[in-house]
C-alpha cells in the first residue's frame, strides 16, 4: 500500500508562549535512583538505554537515592551549596551593576549553577574545562579570585584579559580554564585536540567541553563527536540543554525527535542523560565519564538536563517570547534549593546557617564588588592603551609596531 | 646536500622535525599510511610511529579545531589540508579561534598550528583544486602566510612555520612540486634536478619567515610576486628585456617591506604578480603599500597581473592564468612611462 501524499513542513513550537499556562511538553520524569548505574567500563551497545531516560538521585522527598547516589560527605555538599549560593549572588550583583551601566553586558547562569560547579570539584587540578559563558561556577568552586572576575567585567586597569574581551569571556588557564569566545561551539574540537594531546604525552589528565542544545546543531559538535569517538580521545564531551538558545527553545535545535545524549549513538560513545538540577546525579556522571575517559575507554556524551532560569544575557527579555512564570514550573526545580533540601534532610543544614552563609557570601561579593569600582567601572579606567596591541603574535610584526606609533601609545 | 623535489623537500622538513622534536605530529586526510595525495608525507608513518603521523575524517573544520587544542596544549602540531580549496569549512576555526587565541586570552593559550595546504592552478584542477586563496587569509590579523616557491625556501619555511609560536598557514604551490614552472605549458616539462634551489641542506636549517628573496637585481623595475608566479615572473622580464629586480616574498605574513620599498624606491616602478583573481586580492594591499610608501618615487603607475575575475575555469586554464605573456605587457606598460 503506498502511503497518502502529504508533504509538509514543520516549525516546531514550546509549550508556551508569553500568557499561556507554562508547559514543557511531555517530559518523562523518572523518579530518583531509579535508573541503574552501569559499570564504567560497559559496552556501548549495551548502555544504549540511557540517553532516553534521565539519571536522578535526589528524590521528591530530598532523600539520595539509587546507584548513581555517590555517597558524598556532608562537607562536600556543603562546599556545593556554598559555590553554587555564591555563583547565584555574583551574578544577581552584577546584572544589576549593568543595569546602572557600570559595565556592557553580562549573562548569569541561575538555575544552572551546578554543571560549573560540581565539575570543578569532580574532576583533577590538571583536567582543562572548555567552558561556555554560563559555567563561571567552576572558576568560583576553584578559587579563582571573585576580584579577577569583577575587574574583568569592568574591563577596568586590572583586567587580566587586558580589556579585550566581553564581560565573562573569561581565560583562567592556572584554574584549568579555557578562553571562551562569543562564536559557540567552535571551541567543542578544542577539547578533543587537548584531550588527544594529553593521551599522546601518555597522562592521564582529561578534558571536558560544553556546548549548549541549541549550538549542537553547529558542525562543530558532529566533528568534536566523530573526532571524539574515531581517536577514542580521554574527554568528556557535555550538552547543557537549558531549554533556550536565546529565543529559540530545544525544539530549534531537534528536541521534538530525540534527546540531545541520543547523538551520542551514531558516534558509538556512550551517551547519559542526567537531571542537570541534581547535583548529585551531575557528580555521579561526571565521574563515571571521568573514570572512562582516565581508563582509556574513551569520550562520553553527557546531556544536562536543566533550565536556563534568567534571560539569555542582559540584553535579552525572555518576557517576549515565553511565558513569564516559565520558570516556577520547571518540573526539576532549583538546584540550590534542591541540594539545601537535602542537607536539611540529612540533618547537616538548617535555616539560621542557610541565613548566616548567604550574609557572609553577600558581604565577600559586595567587597570584591567596592574594590572593583575602586580601581574604576567600564568606561572610568581601562588598560593602557598599549594593550590593544600586544599579543596579536607572538612577536609584534612592523604593522602593529607602527600602528601603535601612529596612534601615539 | 641532496637535490629534490619540492615534495622531497617538505617530506624532508617534517621528517627532521618528527625526529627533532617530539611535540610535533602530523595528520589530515590520506597523510598517513598512504603518504598524502602529493606524497609529502610518504614513508613518515612508517618510520616514526602511527601516532605521529596519521589520517583525519574528512572535515576540514575538525581537523583545525583538533589542532587547535592540541596546539594550546603545547604540542606542535602539523595539519594537512588536502586542497587549499577545501580550507573554507576551517576558515571559522582559523580566523575565530588560531587567529585570536592568544589575543584574546592574554597569552594564556596560543595555537602554534601549521596549516600546509597546496595551493595554485596550472595543473588542470578546474575550480575546486586550483584556487589561491591567500588574501582571505592575508587579511585576519594574527595568521601568517607563507608560500616558497623553490625546494630549499619549501624545507627552510617549513621549518621555520612548524617552529614558530603563531599559527601559520603553509601554501604549497602545487604547479611547483615535480619542477619549476615558467608558465609556457606548451613546452617540455621541466624537473627540478639541475636547478640550483634544488639543491637541499641535510639536516635542519630554516628561512626566517618575514625575509622576502631577491632572485635578480635589476635598475628599471620591481616585479613583486610569490610562489609559481616567481618562475613565470622570471621568463617573462627575460622576454621583455627588462632590468628589473625581482622578488620573491616568500610570505605575505609578515611582508618584508623594507625590501620592497627599497627596491620601488630604486627602481620607480612596480608590477605584481599573483594567480588569485586581481579584486581584493594581495596585489591591492601591496599597490597600495607602494603608493603610501614610494610615491614620489614612483614613474608609472603600478600594474597588476592576476587571475581574472572569474570562479577558476577548466577548459579556460591557460586563458585564465596568468601567464608570461601578460606579465611582458605589463612590464612594457610600466616602461612606457
Amino acid at each position: 500500500m503506498t502511503l497518502p501524499r502529504n508533504a509538509r513542513f514543520r516549525i516546531p513550537e514550546p509549550g508556551g508562549r508569553p500568557g499561556d499556562t507554562p508547559h514543557f511538553g511531555d517530559i518523562d520524569i523518572p523518579a530518583g535512583g531509579e535508573v541503574a548505574r552501569p559499570h564504567a567500563s560497559s559496552a556501548e551497545q549495551d548502555i544504549r538505554d540511557l540517553p532516553f531516560t534521565l539519571i536522578r538521585t535526589l528524590g521528591d522527598d530530598g532523600a539520595a537515592h539509587g546507584q548513581w547516589d555517590p555517597k558524598l560527605r556532608p562537607d562536600i555538599l556543603r562546599i556545593m551549596l556554598r559555590d553554587m549560593q555564591l555563583n547565584r549572588i555574583f551574578d544577581d550583583r552584577m546584572f544589576t551593576l549593568q543595569r546602572q551601566g557600570k559595565t556592557s553586558f553580562y549573562m548569569k547562569s541561575r538555575g544552572e549553577e551546578a554543571l560549573g560547579v560540581v565539575p570543578a570539584l569532580v574532576l583533577g587540578q590538571q583536567d582543562m574545562c572548555f567552558p561556555t559563558y554560563r559555567l563561571v561556577g567552576w572558576l568560583i568552586a576553584r578559587g579563582y579570585p571573585l576580584i579577577d572576575l569583577v575587574n574583568q567585567i569592568f574591563s577596568n586597569k586590572q583586567d587580566p584579559l587586558k580589556g579585550r574581551q566581553l564581560p565573562v569571556l573569561y581565560s583562567a588557564r592556572d584554574y584549568g580554564f579555557y578562553s571562551i569566545s562569543g562564536n559557540l561551539g567552535n571551541r567543542l574540537g578544542h577539547a578533543v585536540g587537548w584531550a588527544m594531546a594529553k593521551a599522546y604525552r601518555a597522562k592521564d589528565d582529561i578534558a571536558i567541553g560544553y556546548i549548549g542544545e541549541g549550538t549542537s546543531a553547529e558542525g562543530d559538535f558532529h566533528e568534536a563527536l566523530t573526532f571524539a569517538s574515531v581517536y577514542k580521545a580521554p574527554v568528556i564531551l557535555c550538552v547543557t540543554n537549558n531549554q533556550w538558545a536565546i529565543s529559540s527553545f530545544s525544539g530549534i535545535a531537534g528536541a521534538q525527535e530525540t534527546t540531545f545524549a541520543a547523538k551520542a549513538i551514531g558516534y558509538g560513545l556512550p551517551g547519559l542523560r542526567v537531571d542537570g538540577n541534581d547535583v548529585l546525579a551531575v557528580w555521579a556522571a561526571t565521574e563515571w565519564a571521568a573514570q572512562r575517559a582516565r581508563a582509556g575507554l574513551g569520550a562520553t556524551l553527557i546531556e544536562f538536563f536543566t533550565y536556563r532560569a534568567a534571560g539569555h544575557s542582559t540584553s535579552d527579555d525572555p518576557g517576549k517570547y515565553r511565558p513569564s512564570d516559565e520558570a516556577d514550573h520547571w518540573p526539576l526545580g532549583d538546584p540550590i534549593e534542591r541540594l539545601q533540601n537535602h542537607l536539611t534532610l540529612l540533618g547537616e543544614w538548617d535555616e539560621a546557617q542557610h541565613e548566616a552563609m548567604l550574609e557572609g557570601l553577600t558581604k565577600r561579593v559586595r567587597s570584591a564588588i567596592k574594590e572593583g569600582e575602586a580601581i574604576g567601572t567600564l568606561g572610568e579606567s581601562k588598560p593602557s592603551v598599549k594593550e590593544m596591541f600586544e599579543h596579536v603574535f607572538a612577536e609584534p610584526d612592523w604593522r602593529v609596531l607602527e600602528q601603535r606609533n601612529e596612534l601615539g601609545v | 646536500m641532496t637535490v629534490m623535489t619540492m615534495i622531497q623537500a617538505l617530506n624532508d622538513a617534517l621528517d627532521v622535525m618528527l625526529e627533532r622534536d617530539p611535540d610535533v605530529l602530523i595528520f589530515g586526510e590520506d597523510v598517513g599510511y598512504f603518504g598524502g595525495v602529493f606524497r609529502v608525507t610518504d614513508k613518515l608513518q612508517e618510520k616514526h610511529g602511527i601516532d605521529r603521523c596519521f589520517d583525519a575524517p574528512i572535515a576540514e573544520s575538525g581537523i583545525i579545531a583538533t589542532a587547535i587544542g592540541m596546539g594550546a596544549e603545547g604540542l606542535r602540531p602539523v595539519v594537512e589540508i588536502q586542497f587549499a580549496d577545501y580550507i573554507l569549512p576551517a576558515y571559522d576555526q582559523l580566523v575565530s579561534e588560531a587567529a585570536r587565541l592568544r589575543y584574546r586570552s592574554n597569552g594564556e593559550f596560543s595555537a602554534p598550528i601549521t596549516v600546509r595546504a597546496p595551493y595554485g592552478g596550472g595543473i588542470f584542477g578546474g575550480q575546486t583544486h586550483s584556487q589561491s586563496p591567500e588574501a582571505i587569509f592575508a587579511h585576519i590579523t594574527g595568521l601568517k602566510t607563507v608560500i616558497p616557491s623553490n625546494p630549499y625556501d619549501a624545507k627552510g619555511l617549513l621549518i621555520a612555520s612548524i617552529e614558530c609560536p603563531d599559527p601559520v598557514i603553509f601554501l604549497e604551490p602545487k604547479r611547483l612540486y615535480n619542477g619549476p614552472f615558467d608558465g609556457h605549458h606548451d613546452r617540455k616539462l621541466q624537473g627540478w634536478a639541475g636547478q640550483s634551489e634544488a639543491e637541499v641542506p641535510d639536516g635542519h636549517y630554516t628561512v626566517p619567515l618575514g625575509k622576502a628573496a631577491t632572485v635578480r637585481e635589476g635598475s628599471a623595475v620591481t616585479v613583486l610576486c610569490y610562489g609559481t608566479m616567481v618562475h613565470v615572473a622570471g621568463v617573462a622580464i627575460d622576454e621583455a628585456g627588462v632590468d628589473a629586480d625581482l622578488i620573491d616574498l616568500r610570505c605575505i605574513v609578515p611582508l618584508d617591506i623594507d625590501t620592497i620599498v627599497a627596491s620601488v624606491q630604486k627602481t620607480g616602478r612596480c608590477v605584481i604578480v599573483h594567480e588569485a583573481s586581481r579584486y581584493g586580492g594581495f596585489g591591492g594591499e601591496l599597490s597600495a603599500l607602494v603608493t603610501e610608501r614610494c610615491f614620489y618615487y614612483l614613474k608609472a603607475p603600478t600594474q597588476r597581473v592576476a587571475g581574472w575575475d572569474t570562479p577558476y575555469p577548466h577548459a579556460f586554464e591557460w586563458d585564465y592564468f596568468p601567464g608570461p605573456a601578460r606579465v611582458v605587457d605589463a612590464l612594457k606598460r610600466v616602461m612606457e612611462h
